[in-house]
């Protein structure tokens, strides 16, 4: 049981790009208005304009494509998985037959055409993630969220929660890896036995983790205190966000792409 | 270096007051526990002082109590003639008093090293330009720029103890609280962080109280204080204190290697005084032999 060394959160590659100098705002609002065009597009002639734009956005970006594959490969077996199943549950003209199972073109057609559209959500997202840092990705989404301030969204707390969430992962896998090293040192087997048997041998590796998870959050709360941490009121922001004529050029060109995407059809 | 301090150019007399502080914890309840009891003491402008005891002898409660993370039961704390039991108050001090506390771990927020110095500033509502120059400020001090932009769990235990002492220094703080910060790293962090700590009273004029098990480190300060069981028993130069080995030990208190030494080559007949701190020191008493 190993964990890799140097864990990093998200899967952010630094790059020195137009798009990676884009304002995190602009770019989690794109990547949400491609996600729902592609619920709403109904043609293969929007989906390869999306597909077209999302190429040339990762060209851009200049992070290598095989990271955006990296990112798809965990997923392949649930688009494979609606692929099947789109084939044989869907009425229509029967082409193939197996056993008590149909085949119909119109199976192929959608379980394709749902596949696709499983794949570009994917490389629209990874697009996002490999090319916003996860500090720009959470001051992104609070300031995005505090526009919905009037609805009582917490803002703040849930920007907060991510950046400790964040902060805390990789020491949290640290101490883990830590305490199986412990365990396994005084004959701790986590590789044999039945499920159930399994499980069990991970409590003692659970319940430690926990309680020393809320020791940490005391002292974290202790410390920020010090620090005069009351919340979000009246706080400012170390980096600041701003919408240059680029964001804009590019937000635009977004919006005009999703329409062809969406109104076009061919 | 930089800007300088303007809480020191103000030129107030600083000023750290406990006056009759006892502190229960679980007041009211069957486990009350008494952790302080009647602390008096002063702390002057500029000070240095180091304070000691055995664990469970009250030192974190009394760390606590100087920024009003917690609050006497009995008693007033005073910080520049603010009681910190004063709501109004609470964060005048916290932006006067930065805190180390021993887990290097516990205690940064943000995800890289600028962003945390930063994030006292952040919750004081500050402006982002001045922001940017007192992190920059602080960042040189504790000479950690190469690191800047680094996560804070690549960073080693020294490390991080020094960035949140960065975080401390960018609030403009006058006094530096550290408790035992020194306990969780290895001999080459130990010694940055002492380090550091010596140029910040001596260069930056930042009042220390230094919480600490090592008396070796103890040694190096003006003042120690020395608590027992949530009183002060001795408060006193170095040199003073550790003539009072046997005390210090019937407290389990590590005693520094050299004094160790001297003490046994005095009881052994040899005419050497048995409060000897440093090596150097040793060594001219041993001439006298040769
Ligand atoms: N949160 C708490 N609740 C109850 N008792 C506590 C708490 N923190 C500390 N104590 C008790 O108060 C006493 C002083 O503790 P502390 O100030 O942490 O000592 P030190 O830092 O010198 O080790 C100890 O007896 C300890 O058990
Ligand atoms: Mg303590």
């Amino acid at each position: 049981m190993k964990f890799s060394r140097n864990i990093t959160i998200g899967q952010y590659i630094y790059q020195n790009s137009l798009i990676h100098k884009l304002d995190p705002r602009v770019k989690i609002l794109t990547t949400i208005l491609v996600i729902i065009s592609l619920f709403l597009i109904k043609s293969w002639f929007g989906f390869s304009i999306i597909a077209l734009y999302l190429f040339i956005n990762i060209f851009l970006s200049k992070v290598h494509p095989k990271f955006v594959l990296k990112g798809i490969k965990p997923l392949i077996i649930i688009i494979i998985i609606t692929l099947i199943i789109h084939f044989f549950t869907t009425p229509g003209e029967v082409i193939y037959h197996i056993w008590i199972l149909n085949i119909t073109k119109e199976g192929i057609q959608r379980g394709l055409f749902i596949a696709v559209r499983l794949f570009l959500l994917i490389v629209a997202t990874s697009w996002l993630t490999l090319t916003t840092s996860p500090i720009a990705l959470t001051d992104g989404i609070e300031r995005l969220l505090s526009v919905l301030k009037f609805i009582k969204v917490p803002a703040h707390e849930i920007a907060m929660m991510m950046t400790i969430a964040l902060r805390f992962i990789p020491t949290l896998m640290e101490e883990t890896e830590k305490i199986i090293k412990a365990q396994m040192a005084r004959g701790a087997d986590f590789e044999s036995g039945n499920l159930i048997k399994r499980i069990q041998n991970f409590l003692p590796i659970i319940i430690p983790l926990f309680i020393n998870a809320f020791h940490r959050a005391d002292e974290l709360a202790i410390a920020m205190e010090a620090r005069c941490y009351r919340g979000g009121e009246g706080r400012t922001h170390y980096r600041k966000l701003m919408i240059s004529i680029a964001d804009q050029i590019f937000f635009i060109t977004t919006l005009f792409v999703i329409l062809i995407a969406y109104l076009v059809v061919l | 270096m930089g800007l300088p301090n303007p809480a020191i150019k103000k030129g107030i007399n600083t000023l750290i007051k406990f006056s009759n502080v006892t502190h229960f914890y679980n007041d009211g309840q069957e486990n009350k526990i008494t952790s302080l009891s009647e602390i008096n003491f002063e702390i002057q402008k500029g000070d240095f002082i180091a304070i000691i005891g055995a664990n469970g002898s009250g030192k974190s409660t009394l760390a606590k109590h100087i920024n009003g993370l917690l609050l006497p039961s009995q008693g007033d704390v005073f910080v520049e003639n603010y009681n910190t039991k004063d709501p109004e108050n609470i964060w005048e001090i916290r932006k006067k008093i930065g805190m180390v506390f021993q887990n290097p771990d516990n205690q940064l927020v943000a995800t890289t090293v600028e962003d945390d110095i930063a994030f006292g500033l952040e919750n004081i509502g500050m402006e982002e330009e001045e922001m940017k120059e007192r992190v920059d400020w602080a960042l040189n001090i504790v000479d950690l720029n190469e690191l800047r932009n680094s996560e804070p769990h690549l960073l080693s235990g020294g490390q991080k103890q020094k960035v949140v002492i960065a975080g401390a220094l960018a609030m403009h703080t006058s006094y530096l609280v550290l408790d035992e910060p020194t306990s969780m790293l290895d001999p080459k962090g130990r010694k940055e962080v002492l380090e550091i700590t010596k140029r910040l009273n001596q260069e930056e004029k930042i009042t220390i109280i230094y919480i600490t098990q090592f008396m070796s480190e103890a040694a190096e300060f003006n003042k120690i204080i020395l608590l027992d069981k949530g009183k002060i028993i001795l408060s006193d130069y170095p040199k003073a204190i550790f003539k009072k080995v046997d005390l210090l030990i019937k407290l389990s208190l590590e005693i520094p290697q050299i004094t160790k030494l001297a003490r046994q080559l005095s009881e052994n007949g040899l005419n050497i005084p048995t409060n000897i701190l440093k090596e150097e020191e040793m060594m001219e008493y041993l001439c006298l032999y040769i």
